[in-house]
């Protein structure tokens, strides 16, 4: 069985009176794919924020890649985040003015690659990601399917441990989030890279290999500790 | 709906005549459909064979049959092991899922739980049919998407009375 690529335990979060996160304990397996389902307000956000490292728990502990997240400074949890974790978001991810190529070659020229290098990789990753074509377009003249897909290339150019997506299909359309949630985990499955997954879309959760389902800021018992 | 752990589910508040029992059967399940008193005393003859309930003895009175029958300690274990199991995800899921719902917040007992043992059995089957998907012909990929949409509304479903247990269970309260 894979390893653990993160472990979670005991996770609370208050903002002001509010009860976000109510003790959350979670593991995910390297190379696993998890969806993170549950009502609006649940708790699913701060849950990935706080196993990411952009938000610390007012308790509890999360080990992300075998480092102890509590124990860094905020420039080394800013490290790791850069080289060993990658974002996708809803929508609105993408610098308008740069090109799709720029726009996945940014995270690689941020991290100290040569031009020539970042742009070469970033053609890999949106060829991976069926986007060849429109890798001279701007942002302003793709489909939001297609803007997606860029913004996951992005994503897996720095090939990170584990890819946080909140609803990356949420303001698609059926096809569209179909094609865009496939043509991703093909291409991390084939990379090996772990996927923590929030989704409404149960056609979409489908895709993982099991899912939680955050409630009131705990995970409901019947999906807690049910690894794959 | 399975009628006999839906009638042992009613039966469970306290013992009970067969007509009080139809009554309560209408007015929880069966608006639209009411139950035959022939279903009734069928299903009650059946239960007392297996052991769910126990006959407590006639009493005077008016009407065809004044005995009154009692839930027994297996009958209570057939009901749980009932409510908690999940249904497979079939056209009509609802009716099954719909009475464990009803019957869990009447017996306080936790709905939400059993959502979400539902919720999960759904999710499962739509991962398989999911896989089978991603290399079936686009003929077999239409069918699959039918019966992901039809499990994905059953979903919806079990999210929204999920959200509306806090009103149902003022409702249910009202209602016994």
């Amino acid at each position: 069985m894979a390893e653990d690529i993160i472990n979670a335990a005991g996770l609370f979060k208050n903002f002001g009176t509010t009860e976000a996160l109510r003790g959350i304990d979670l593991t995910v397996k390297r190379g696993e794919v998890l969806a993170v389902m549950g009502p609006s307000g649940s708790g699913k956000s701060t849950l990935i924020h706080c196993l990411a490292g952009v938000l610390t728990p007012d308790s509890g502990a999360v080990v992300l890649d075998g480092q102890d997240l509590g124990s860094l400074s905020t420039d080394k949890r800013a490290r790791l985040r850069l080289t060993r974790v990658g974002f996708v978001f809803q929508f609105g991810q993408l610098l308008p003015d740069l090109t799709a190529t720029d726009n996945v070659a940014l995270p690689l020229l941020m991290g100290g690659k040569q031009r020539r290098d970042a742009t070469k990789t970033a053609r890999e990753w949106l060829d991976k990601l069926g986007m060849a074509d429109q890798a001279g377009k701007v942002p302003g003249d793709m489909s939001g399917g297609q803007a997606q897909r860029v913004a996951i290339a992005r994503a897996l150019a720095t090939r990170p441990a584990v890819i946080f997506a909140d609803e990356p299909t949420g303001s698609l359309d059926s096809v569209a989030a179909e094609n865009v949630i496939t043509s991703m985990l093909d291409a991390v499955r084939e990379a090996g890279t772990t996927v923590v997954l929030i989704t409404h879309d149960a056609r979409t959760a489908a895709y993982a290999d099991r899912e939680v389902i955050v409630r009131d800021g705990r995970l409901s018992a019947a999906t807690r500790g049910a690894a794959a | 709906m399975d009628k006999t752990p839906a009638l042992l589910g009613l039966m469970s508040e306290g013992s009970t005549h067969g007509y009080d029992l139809k009554q309560r059967y209408d007015s929880v399940f069966g608006t639209d459909r009411p139950i035959a008193f022939g279903q009734i005393y069928a299903t009650l003859a059946r239960m007392i064979r297996d052991g769910y309930i126990s006959a407590l003895g006639a009493e005077p009175g008016e009407g065809p049959d004044r005995k009154r029958y009692e839930i027994t300690v297996a009958g209570r274990a057939h009901l749980r092991e009932w409510m908690q199991t999940p249904d497979t995800p079939s056209p009509t899921l609802h009716t099954n899922l719909f009475a464990k719902t009803i019957l869990a917040l009447m017996l306080d007992d936790d709905a939400e739980a059993l959502l979400d043992i539902q919720r999960r059995e759904h999710l499962a089957r739509m991962r398989e049919l999911t896989t089978d998907k991603q290399n079936a012909s686009l003929l077999d990929r239409l069918a699959i998407d039918h019966a992901l949409f039809q499990i994905e509304a059953d979903l919806r479903w079990i999210d929204m009375t999920s959200a509306r247990l806090g009103d149902m269970r003022k409702e249910i309260g009202h209602h016994g």
